[in-house]
C-alpha cells in the first residue's frame, strides 16, 4: 500500500477534533479580537481607552501581583511537600501522594466556599480566635487580597507539586551522596548539589500556576468580595454591568497577550513540551 | 536512626502544607449539620434538615441530574474524538501533527472567562445559548485538552514495531488502531473519560456566559447560593461531593496496593 494513503487514513483520525476545535473555539476566541477592534466602532478606541484608564491599570497591577504572589508561595509550600515525598520512602510516601491529588478532583468552587466559610467576619478561624479571647474585634481575612492570596495558593498549590515531584523523582541520589562524602553538610549538599537539578520542575511548575493564576476568575472574585478586581473579574463587569463589549474585549485581547509574552518568555527556561504538552 | 534538623524540617513542613491542602475541605462537613438557617457553626445541636432541603428540593436535585448528566454526554464524545486524535497524532508523530496537538490544548492556556466571551458571541449566532447542546459542545472543547494529553501520555510506552506487525500481517489501518493501539492505550483512555467528566461536572464559568434560566447546573445552583449567602443547602451539597471525593480516592489507594 502507497505510503500517502497511510497518512490519509492517521489524519483522519486526527480531523474531527481538531475540526471542532478549530471551528467552535479557536474562531470564537479570534472573534474577541475581531469585537475589541470594531464595537461600538471600526478603530482602535478601546484599546485608547483602555490604556488611558486607570481602573484597568490597577487591575492589571493587582492581577500581576497576586499571580506572583501566588506562585512564590505555591513554589515554597510546595517544594518541601515535594522533597518529603520523593526522599523520604516511608509507609506513608503513597498516602501523602494521595493527599496532595485530592483537592484536584473537588471543584474550585466548593473550596473557594471552604475559605469563605473560614475567614467570613463570623467565620470559624474569626469565631475561635474570639472563643480563646485572642482577639476582640473580628480580623478583615475575606474581601481584601489576604483571603484572595489564602484561597488562589490552596487552588493552585497541586499545580505547583506536581510538575516538581515528578522532575525529583528522576534525580539520583548518588549525587548528593558522592557531596556528603566528600565532606559537604547536609544543607550545602542540597544548595548546591540537589536544588539546581530540581530547577527544571520548579520552573514548569511556576509557569503553570502563574499562567492559570493570571486568569483566574472563581476564586478571587468569591473571596476578593468586588475588593480585589483581577482582569477576568474586571471583564465580566464591563460586559455584564455595563454592556460594554469593546471594553470588555479588549481587556480580553490583552491578557491574552500578556499569556502570550509569558508563555514566551518562559520557554527560554522551561521546556513548554514536557511542561504543558506532555503532562502527566 | 538519628534524624538531623534539615530532616525534621522538611517533614514536619511537608505535613503541615499537607494539613493545609487538606483540613479546609473538611470544614464543610460541621457547617452542614448546622440547625440553624445561615451559614455556621451548629449552635444548640446536630440538624439534617439541610440534607433534607437538598435531597427533597428538585432545584438542587434537578441541578444535580443535569450536571451528571451532561457530565456523562461530555466525557463519552470528548473520549471518542480525543482518543482518535491522540493516536492519530501518535502514528504520524510528525511536524503537523505536533501542531495539531498544540491547537488541541489551548483552552488550558486561555483564560476562562476570555473563552466564554468567545462561547457566548458564538452561541448567540448558532442559537445555542441556555440550550444543553450549547453547554456540551463548550464543555466537550474544555475536556478535550485532557483526554488528548493522558492518551497520548499512555501511547508512548507503545513500542512502533507492534503495530507495524500488525500492519505488515495485513491489518488495515483501522484494525490495527482498534485491536492492538486501543487496548495499549486504555489506561490513558479510562483517565481522560474521568477527567473529562470532572471537567464538565465542575465548570462554571462558561456556564454562567452561554446559561440564562432554562439550563441550571450544580456549579451554577452552587454559586447563585454563595452570591446569596445564606443557605446552608451548599455545605450539604459540597460535603456530599466531598465525601464521594474521599471515598473514590481511598479505593484508588487501596487498589494501587
Amino acid at each position: 500500500m502507497p505510503r500517502i494513503n497511510e497518512k490519509v487514513s492517521y489524519w483522519m483520525l486526527v480531523a474531527p477534533a481538531l475540526a471542532i476545535m478549530v471551528i467552535f473555539y479557536i474562531v470564537p476566541v479570534l472573534g474577541i479580537w475581531k469585537i475589541a477592534f470594531t464595537e461600538p466602532e471600526t478603530g482602535v478606541a478601546n484599546f485608547v481607552a483602555m490604556a488611558g484608564s486607570n481602573a484597568v491599570k490597577t487591575s492589571f497591577i493587582i492581577t500581576f501581583r497576586v499571580a506572583a504572589i501566588t506562585t512564590i508561595g505555591c513554589l515554597i509550600l510546595g517544594y518541601i511537600v515535594a522533597y518529603a515525598i520523593s526522599n523520604f520512602a516511608s509507609k506513608f510516601t503513597p498516602l501523602m501522594v494521595a493527599l496532595v491529588i485530592l483537592p484536584f478532583w473537588v471543584s474550585v468552587l466548593i473550596r473557594s466556599f471552604s475559605w469563605i466559610v473560614l475567614l467570613g467576619r463570623s467565620g470559624i478561624v474569626n469565631d475561635t480566635l474570639k472563643g480563646a479571647g485572642l482577639i476582640d474585634a473580628p480580623l478583615r481575612l475575606m474581601h481584601n487580597e489576604t483571603g484572595v492570596l489564602i484561597a488562589m495558593i490552596h487552588v493552585m498549590l497541586p499545580f505547583a507539586i506536581l510538575p516538581m515531584l515528578t522532575n525529583m523523582r528522576g534525580i539520583s541520589g548518588a549525587y548528593v551522596q558522592a557531596a556528603r562524602s566528600l565532606g559537604a553538610s547536609e544543607w550545602t549538599a542540597f544548595r548546591q548539589v540537589y536544588f539546581p537539578q530540581t530547577m527544571p520542575g520548579v520552573m514548569s511548575g511556576a509557569l503553570l500556576v502563574f499562567v492559570l493564576s493570571l486568569g483566574f476568575f472563581v476564586t478571587p472574585a468569591l473571596l476578593g468580595g468586588g475588593r480585589v478586581l483581577m482582569i477576568s473579574e474586571y471583564i465580566t463587569y464591563q460586559i455584564q454591568e455595563f454592556l460594554n463589549w469593546g471594553l470588555g474585549s479588549a481587556l480580553s485581547v490583552a491578557l491574552l497577550i500578556a499569556t502570550a509574552l509569558v508563555l514566551l518568555i518562559a520557554a527560554r527556561f522551561v521546556n513548554l513540551r514536557s511542561a504543558l504538552l506532555e503532562r502527566k | 536512626m538519628q534524624r538531623s534538623a534539615f530532616q525534621i524540617f522538611f517533614q514536619t513542613g511537608a505535613w503541615t502544607v499537607i494539613a493545609f491542602l487538606v483540613l479546609p475541605l473538611l470544614v464543610v462537613l460541621p457547617i452542614s449539620f448546622t440547625d440553624t438557617s445561615y451559614i455556621g457553626l451548629p449552635k444548640e445541636g446536630l440538624s439534617l434538615q439541610h440534607y433534607v432541603n437538598y435531597f427533597t428540593d428538585p432545584k438542587w436535585l434537578g441541578a444535580t441530574w443535569t450536571s451528571v448528566w451532561i457530565g456523562v454526554v461530555v466525557a463519552t464524545c470528548a473520549t471518542v474524538l480525543g482518543t482518535a486524535f491522540a493516536i492519530g497524532c501518535w502514528f504520524l508523530s510528525d511536524r503537523a501533527s505536533s501542531i495539531a496537538r498544540w491547537v488541541l490544548i489551548t483552552p488550558i492556556l486561555v483564560p476562562p472567562v476570555v473563552q466564554s466571551l468567545g462561547f457566548y458571541r458564538f452561541w448567540v449566532v448558532l442559537g445555542l445559548i441556555d440550550t444543553h447542546v450549547g453547554v456540551i459542545l463548550a464543555h466537550t472543547l474544555l475536556a478535550l485538552p485532557y483526554v488528548s494529553i493522558s492518551v497520548f501520555a499512555a501511547l508512548t510506552n507503545l513500542d512502533r514495531n507492534i503495530p507495524r506487525a500488525a500492519r505488515s500481517l495485513g491489518a488495515s489501518v483501522m484494525q490495527t488502531v482498534w485491536a492492538v493501539v486501543v487496548p495499549a492505550a486504555k489506561p490513558g483512555i479510562a483517565t481522560g473519560f474521568i477527567f473529562a467528566f470532572i471537567v464538565s461536572f465542575d465548570e462554571i464559568v462558561g456556564v454562567l456566559f452561554i446559561t440564562v434560566r432554562r439550563v441550571s447546573t450544580l456549579p451554577k445552583m452552587i454559586w447563585e447560593g454563595i452570591q446569596d449567602n445564606i443557605d446552608p443547602t451548599i455545605a450539604a451539597v459540597a460535603t456530599v461531593l466531598v465525601v464521594i471525593t474521599l471515598v473514590a480516592t481511598a479505593i484508588g489507594v487501596m487498589r494501587k496496593k
